[in-house]
């Protein structure tokens, strides 16, 4: 949109970049990009996060406090959407909502002031559709082994008259198969939308100013001030987007653990 | 938007680097690091849990020992009474035997002192009456003359001494 007048393109973060041609693979090239660069600085702020948590002592410090705030809270909601047959999805659920958690927010770090790129993993649906399909596909391959074609009943609830049973079934199954794309579509639509419009108020800032002190004490201030208040409610849909993946994946796991 | 125009080209390397990451997550993170850390809550729950229990079972022991020191010493205490209304029991039936022998003594002495002083008594009105007869008999002698035995002066002065 911002193209035409050749300034500021608030899609452009958006943008994957090659930094090494990389290798080919199937005819797909498998570049060395900004996004991959993105991905290892999350994995590593992860790793070194969870070293903190490693500690392992009786009466724990702050750093290990934290870590054990985390574990212990996907613990609780493992506990308490699946039972105690849950804690063996923890240590995915975990992986899953720490990876987002951390891509997410290291997506928002104000790197741009130290002339670097910021760009959030997240906010691609390739990304997020793989993490989906990740989590659908241990749904169903949990479902089917647990319970093999009676993995169907899911799909009819208990007490449906029988008349009804194909209509809802066909529903259910609907639901069912759209879990993965909504999965996907939640968290790469919140976290675009989110980036965009502080962008956009950013392309405010500097035009409105550009354009005269007038202006930028008119429409560029009130801009910034908007912009600092998204800011924090973008940390904030940062670590609900993160907590939402994590929770409805461990509660479609607790279907196919737990059929109803 | 990139993220849709660039699919196409990008999404093999988008999809490699997301297995390569997430899988050193999974594998290193969530397999290695998680259940440690979970371990480590789990005994620390497990400690205090521990130590709770110890000290819910060191209390009720105090309680018991306190029970049954309290059930003692109402015991002795009782014991301790028993002995004393047994003892003073004791002591009021000799003060009692005592008493009544005392009394009997007593009684007996004043049934003798009694009749000491009756026989006396009786002694000294049988000397009145020979005494008063006897001056009645010289009395009725000397007026008129006449003489009365001794018997029938007697038989008047007691008669008369009847009648005060």
């Amino acid at each position: 949109m911002a193209t035409e007048e050749g300034k500021i393109d608030p899609m452009y973060q958006f943008e994957v970049q090659t930094i090494l041609e990389g290798f080919s693979l199937g005819g797909q090239q498998i570049a060395f990009t900004n996004s991959a660069v993105w991905m290892l600085v999350a994995v590593a702020g992860l790793w070194v996060f969870m070293l903190g948590g490693m500690k392992r002592e009786l009466v724990p410090g702050r750093w290990q406090m934290m870590v054990e705030g985390f574990t212990g809270f996907i613990d609780n909601m493992m506990e308490a959407n699946i039972g105690p047959a849950g804690r063996k999805y923890a240590p995915y659920v975990f992986s899953l909502f720490m990876f987002i958690l951390f891509s997410n927010v290291f997506g928002l770090l104000p790197v741009g002031v130290l002339g670097l790129h910021p760009f959030t993993v997240t906010s691609h649906l390739t990304v997020t559709g793989v993490l989906a399909i990740m989590s659908f596909s241990i749904v169903l391959i949990v479902g089917f082994a647990k319970h093999k074609l009676h993995f169907f009943s899911l799909f009819i609830p208990h007490g449906t008259p029988l008349p009804m049973i194909p209509f809802i079934f066909i529903v259910e199954l609907l639901s069912f198969l759209v879990r993965p794309f909504s999965l996907a579509l939640r968290l790469f639509v919140a976290m675009t939308a989110g980036h965009i419009l502080l962008k956009v108020l950013a392309g405010f800032v500097i035009n409105s100013t550009n354009a005269g002190a007038g202006y930028g004490v008119l429409v560029g201030i009130p801009s910034f001030a908007l912009m600092i208040g998204i800011s924090a409610l973008e940390l904030l849909v940062a670590v609900v987007q993160a907590y939402v993946f994590a929770l409805l994946t461990s509660l479609y796991i607790n279907d196919a653990e737990n059929l109803h | 938007m990139p993220q849709i125009d660039q699919i196409a080209a990008t999404y093999g390397s988008q999809i490699f680097w997301l297995l390569l990451t997430f899988g050193f997550t999974f594998l290193v993170i969530g397999l290695g690091m998680f259940p440690k850390i979970q371990g480590t809550v789990d005994a620390r729950d497990k400690r205090i849990a521990d130590d709770l229990e110890a000290a819910r079972t060191a209390n009720s022991k105090a309680d018991e020992l306190e029970e049954s020191y309290r059930v003692k010493m109402e015991k002795d205490r009782s014991e301790a009474q028993a002995v004393v209304e047994a003892s003073k029991a004791k002591a009021n039936a000799a003060a009692e035997k005592r008493k009544t022998k005392a009394n009997a003594d007593i009684a007996a002495k004043l049934a003798a002192a009694e009749s000491d002083i009756k026989a006396r008594s009786d002694e000294a009105l049988k000397e009145i009456e020979s005494v008063s007869a006897e001056v009645a008999q010289d009395m009725v002698a000397k007026i008129s003359g006449a003489k009365v035995t001794k018997a029938a002066a007697l038989k008047e002065t007691k008669a008369a001494l009847k009648h005060g």
